[in-house]
């Protein structure tokens, strides 16, 4: 017997599934039945489970309690930006008047909607410094495809066909080398500098007349800002590249730089980070990617442009004329695009700009109060996140992963763990701006009792977890024996 | 109000607070940890408005709401890939839990078994659905879907040349085309009705029930693409699957599918769910995450993320995909949907939507100046009706009776190209949403165009 | 100690010969190979019959977070490939030398093996020694 019967979620839905229960009724029938087609085709064999309302309810309600979650607990995982996710944003998208409109109806009939998004693609353009944006790239990565698909159209379109080249850093995010591949492009590798920032010197000797450009994350996957920023910048548009903006750490700099200013061509935003909509388990996101004029005309379809007439501006979806095409099957995600609107409305400019302060104050907050125990690779200010490492425990038996795993213990989520790949043993902490001091304080205090304990009793660190719902899993097993959905028992 | 002091309730940390922390640091001001950039970019005028207070926002964002016409305001027979179904209400409200809305990916198993055993069960029940092997967590919508599964069935089958019916989504194959466009991969639109399809083809690629509504023979298909060593990539409607022999059952290789009707409200397109199966023989060359199940130290049940090294982080710019970010919130919304309709509640919405849909169809076809020239065989929930007059001026009328029409389908992507007998061709949607009482109210204001 | 009855490359390969009048060599990973990339899920192996060039990648290795290449020490036909491997690549984890072979390999020229290191190069060239 399962503690608590069914509200344990050791039972699976088919497991749970009981001939007869339901979960819902369905309304009658109330036109003429109408013949059906040749039973050839019919359906006999839909294995669904068979369960009622409230144990559906109970059940996922079980699982929820499973999770960690920004809610209930601190979630400095590096480079994902876990700050606090507002409830208006949601009250907002759940409206009936953007959550229940059909993306096909006629524009007369969506102008709402179509305001928001022209309203908001103005103010993504003016916190990054750029004249174009499309907001229908549905995530980072898939903002990154469009960006960089744009920057094969434009070079095509100059008649210069031999770019095949892209520059990527070393401490990139995996995505930066798979949408570059998929677009097309061979990828090579640019090396960081001591201080973490791009190598120049290898950078020069990388652009040539094969170079279509480089993808730049800043600040970087270091939580760095790299001071060389403008000249890559330069040596690149010198050698005849254009630069792609990676988007993911833009919390840093909202209101404090535009990337458009610093020389960046094209760069994704990523709204399920910088712009506070939940992330979900593993999304939507939002990818939006904003241009300089240049790159415009190849912007992904659609974008939503403005007539204005005597009643008053109208609101349309068009495709910009050398378009790489249509990225998704509408107009992007616009529930999400309506939560990062509202979030935008309600800080202003003033409160953009106290969210990249706050979250690089808390982030030098806990380097300083750390780096005497925990090894600081790049010894200097940075931005919104801090990649500390393992290294010094390590000679004891506690690796960056066990820390980890023990900060589950402490009632906190792990940092990101081994990237970027540049760092041993790395532990990225990403605090953001939404977490008070005291619990920055009681973070702090847990990785230096961890450190004591790598010194007393690592072999328990090693252990670790000791307290959540299940211990560290089999993966190995999983991966070389997958089972990957539920099956009747023979 | 002066913005210069603003505090917004989404810090905690008042000014006292953080002077305190700039002091450990050595500093006095925020803005002295800016100074790694260049000074004549820092601190850029940044034209944004004032912030509001939430009740202001609340104000102002019901007033563009309110600009858009809600499909629950009168009757809508728009479908087209973006279907208007019954949400019961616990989809809502258990996916907006904190605990599911606000974790991130479940990197960290031991803290996310919600999360994951949320997605095993997904992974479980579209599999079953679709009558296929392996799905995987999720794909963006179900464009992105078919245009991954169409790169997927390049790399299986090493050949560049696709075959498209032209009944599938003209949506669906521009973004296929986008997807496809730096692979030097040969796009061909074939005819629905002799497929052509070479010993160099990749795969065919249909849609079912197709873009209009229509129920093809994917046995058919699937003998023709394997007869040249070619896959058969199906797109499917999931709630068709609740009454109709899914895609696996004729031997489809890769099945993806739209994933909104399954308890996911339109929202203007999205956000929306990508579904996508395959045969487990192909499994290595599958885009996206999979969950699978194991044991944890103490040899208890748990989920991981697993057969990571197809994925972007680990192989790079090898990966079998760059995604990343998901629609894992939306999974979860689709299982709670599902779990809830259950064998019986699918089947029942599926043959609401079916009978309805006929009961329209008859009825419009018994008007004088309407025809179904597209329905000779047999259709779902869709269904092509040839008008008296431009499908957009019916529409308009339509408008005026609160009364949201079909789509037109005689502008581009849709008519390109169009059959003659269809240059007023409007696409007409009838689900469970539609009471008869609505049937009759559109049958009616088409009867005045004749 | 690596086993000095066979050859070993700098990518981590060994090349044992099994039968020398048929040119008969077995190939497979070291025991470093395997300690670096912990526990193996999955070899991507090539085809019986299929030919393998010096130093030409073989196929891939793959643990639960890692991807690496295969490098064929010899030059030749593929004879046989270890299909234990398929359901049991922790075989590779547990006994890397013998019955964690990857596959056989007839080669063109017994004496490309003499440019191989041997056994103590080998652990000097890994700080075993």
């Amino acid at each position: 017997m399962l503690k608590g019967g069914s509200r344990d979620t050791g039972m699976l839905l088919m497991e749970r599934s009981v001939p007869g229960r339901a979960g819902v009724v369905t309304p009658p029938l109330d036109v003429p039945e109408q013949p059906l087609p040749d039973a050839a085709i019919l359906r006999d064999d839909l294995a669904l489970p068979e369960v009622s309302e409230p144990e559906v309810v109970q059940y996922f309600t079980a699982l929820s309690q499973q999770n960690f979650s920004i809610d209930t607990h601190f979630y400095p995982l590096g480079s994902c930006t876990m700050k606090y996710n507002p409830k208006i944003n949601d009250e907002i998208a759940f409206l009936p008047g953007f959550a229940a409109i059909h993306p096909l109806q006629p524009p007369d009939q969506s102008q709402g909607a179509l305001e928001l998004l022209h309203t908001l693609q103005e103010y993504l353009g003016e916190i990054t410094g750029m004249s174009g944006v499309s907001l229908a790239t549905l995530a980072g990565a898939h903002g990154e495809l469009a960006g960089v698909l744009m920057m094969r159209a434009y070079h095509h379109a100059q008649g210069d066909l031999g770019r095949t080249k892209m520059a990527i850093p070393d401490s990139a995010h995996g995505t930066n080398p798979a949408s570059a591949a998929m677009a097309g492009f061979d990828v090579v590798t640019l090396p960081s500098d001591k201080d973490g920032n791009v190598d120049l010197e290898a950078l020069h000797e990388l652009s040539g007349p094969d170079l279509a450009g480089v993808m730049i994350t800043l600040p970087s996957t270091l939580g760095l800002f790299d001071q060389n920023i403008v000249e890559v910048c330069r040596i690149v548009h010198e050698a005849g590249g254009l630069v792609y903006g990676d988007g993911a750490n833009m919390n840093a700099l909202l209101g404090r730089t535009k990337l458009g200013d610093l020389g960046f061509d094209v760069i994704h935003l990523n709204l399920h980070k910088t712009f506070s909509t939940p992330h979900g388990g593993g999304g939507p996101g939002a990818g939006p990617v904003c241009c300089a004029p240049t790159l415009e005309p190849f912007l992904a379809a659609p974008i939503v442009t403005s007539s204005g007439n005597g009643a008053g501006p109208s609101y349309s979806l068009s495709t910009p004329e050398q378009s790489i095409g249509k990225m998704s099957g509408y107009h992007g995600n616009f529930g999400v695009l309506v939560r990062a609107y509202t979030y935008i409305r309600t800080l202003g400019d003033a409160g953009i700009k106290s969210i990249s302060g706050n979250a690089v104050l808390n982030a030098n907050y806990i380097m300083q109060a750390l780096k005497d125990i925990y090894y600081l690779p790049y010894d200097r200010t940075c931005m919104h996140e801090v990649v500390l490492s393992a290294d010094w425990q390590r000679p004891r038996g506690v690796s960056g992963l066990d820390v980890a795993k023990r900060l589950l213990d402490y009632g906190f989520h792990a940092p990101t763990m081994y990237f970027p790949l540049i760092v041993h043993e790395a532990l990225m902490i990403e605090p953001t701006e939404s977490e008070n001091r005291y619990t920055l304080d009681a973070f702090i205090e847990a990785l230096r009792q961890i450190n004591r304990e790598s010194e007393d009793d690592p072999d328990m660190v090693h252990h670790a977890p000791h307290t959540t719902p299940v211990s560290r899993l089999d993966e190995a097993g999983a991966a070389r024996h997958p089972d990957l959905r539920w099956r009747p028992s023979v | 109000m002066t913005t210069a002091h603003f505090q917004s309730h989404y810090i905690p940390n008042t000014e006292l607070e953080q002077s305190e922390m700039l002091a450990t640091l050595g500093l006095t001001t925020i803005d002295q940890l800016f100074h790694d950039i260049p000074d004549e970019f820092r601190n850029p005028a940044l034209n944004l408005p004032e912030p509001l207070s939430e009740l202001e926002i609340q104000r102002e964002l019901a007033g563009l709401a309110s600009k858009n016409r809600a499909l629950g305001s009168g009757p809508s027979f728009l479908g087209a890939g973006s279907y208007h179904h019954f949400i019961p209400a616990i989809v809502k409200a258990l996916m907006t839990r904190g605990e599911f809305l606000t974790a991130y990916t479940p990197y960290q198993p031991e803290v996310s078994q919600g999360t994951l055993q949320v997605i095993y069960e997904f992974q479980t029940l579209i599999s079953s659905l679709f009558g296929m092997e392996v799905a995987n967590a999720g794909m963006y919508d179900g464009a992105t879907s078919l245009a991954e599964g169409v790169l997927m069935a390049c790399r299986v089958t090493n050949r560049e040349r696709v075959a498209v019916s032209d009944t599938v989504s003209p949506a669906y194959l521009q973004v296929t085309r986008t997807y496809c466009q730096a692979h030097g991969i040969d796009i061909e639109v074939v005819r629905h009705w002799e497929p052509k399809v070479g010993d160099d083809t990749a795969c065919l690629v249909v849609q079912y029930p197709n873009f209009y509504g229509g129920l093809e023979d994917l046995g058919d298909f699937a003998q023709l693409a394997h007869g040249h060593g070619a896959l058969l990539v199906v797109s499917t409607d999931p709630t068709a699957c609740g009454m109709l022999n899914p895609p696996g059952h004729y031997s489809a290789d890769i099945v993806t599918g739209e994933g909104q009707p399954l308890g996911i409200p339109t929202s203007y397109g999205g956000p929306y769910l990508g579904l996508f199966t395959c045969k487990e023989q192909y499994i290595r060359q599958m885009p996206s995450r999979l969950v699978g199940r194991t044991v944890d130290s103490q040899g208890r049940n748990g989920y991981v993320l697993t057969l990571q090294t197809r994925e972007q982080h680990i192989r790079r710019e090898r990966a079998t995909s760059n995604i990343c970010t998901n629609e894992a919130l939306y999974a979860l919304a689709s299982t709670i949907y599902l779990a809830a309709m259950g064998r019986q509640g699918l089947k029942q919405v599926a043959e609401l939507c079916y009978h309805k849909a006929h009961y329209a169809a008859s009825q419009i076809e018994a008007l004088p100046g309407y025809s179904l020239p597209f329905q000779r065989g047999p259709f779902f929930q869709e269904f092509v009706v040839q008008c008296p007059a431009p499908p957009a001026e019916i529409n308009r009328k339509l408008m005026e009776r609160n009364i949201l029409g079909g789509l037109d389908i005689t502008v581009p992507p849709y008519s390109d190209p169009l059959p003659p007998d269809l240059d007023k061709g409007m696409l007409l949607c009838v689900t469970e949403m539609n009471s008869k009482q609505d049937i009759d109210a559109l049958v009616a204001g088409l009867a005045e165009f004749n | 100690m690596s086993p000095e009855d066979r050859k070993y490359t700098r990518e981590h390969e060994w090349a044992k010969v099994e039968d020398a009048d048929a040119k008969l060599v077995s190939v497979g990973i070291t025991h470093f190979a395997q300690d670096e990339l912990g526990d193996i899920v999955y070899f991507d192996l090539p085809n019986v019959g299929e030919n393998v060039s010096y130093m030409q990648k073989m196929g891939e290795v793959e643990s639960v977070k890692a991807v690496s290449d295969l490098f064929s020490p010899v030059t030749g036909r593929i004879e046989s490939v270890n299909n234990e491997l398929v359901d049991h690549p922790e075989l590779v984890n547990d006994d890397p030398f013998d019955s964690g072979w990857i596959m056989r390999v007839v080669l063109e020229d017994l004496g490309e093996l003499d440019t191989l290191m041997s056994a103590s190069e080998y652990d000097e060239y890994t700080g075993a020694s």
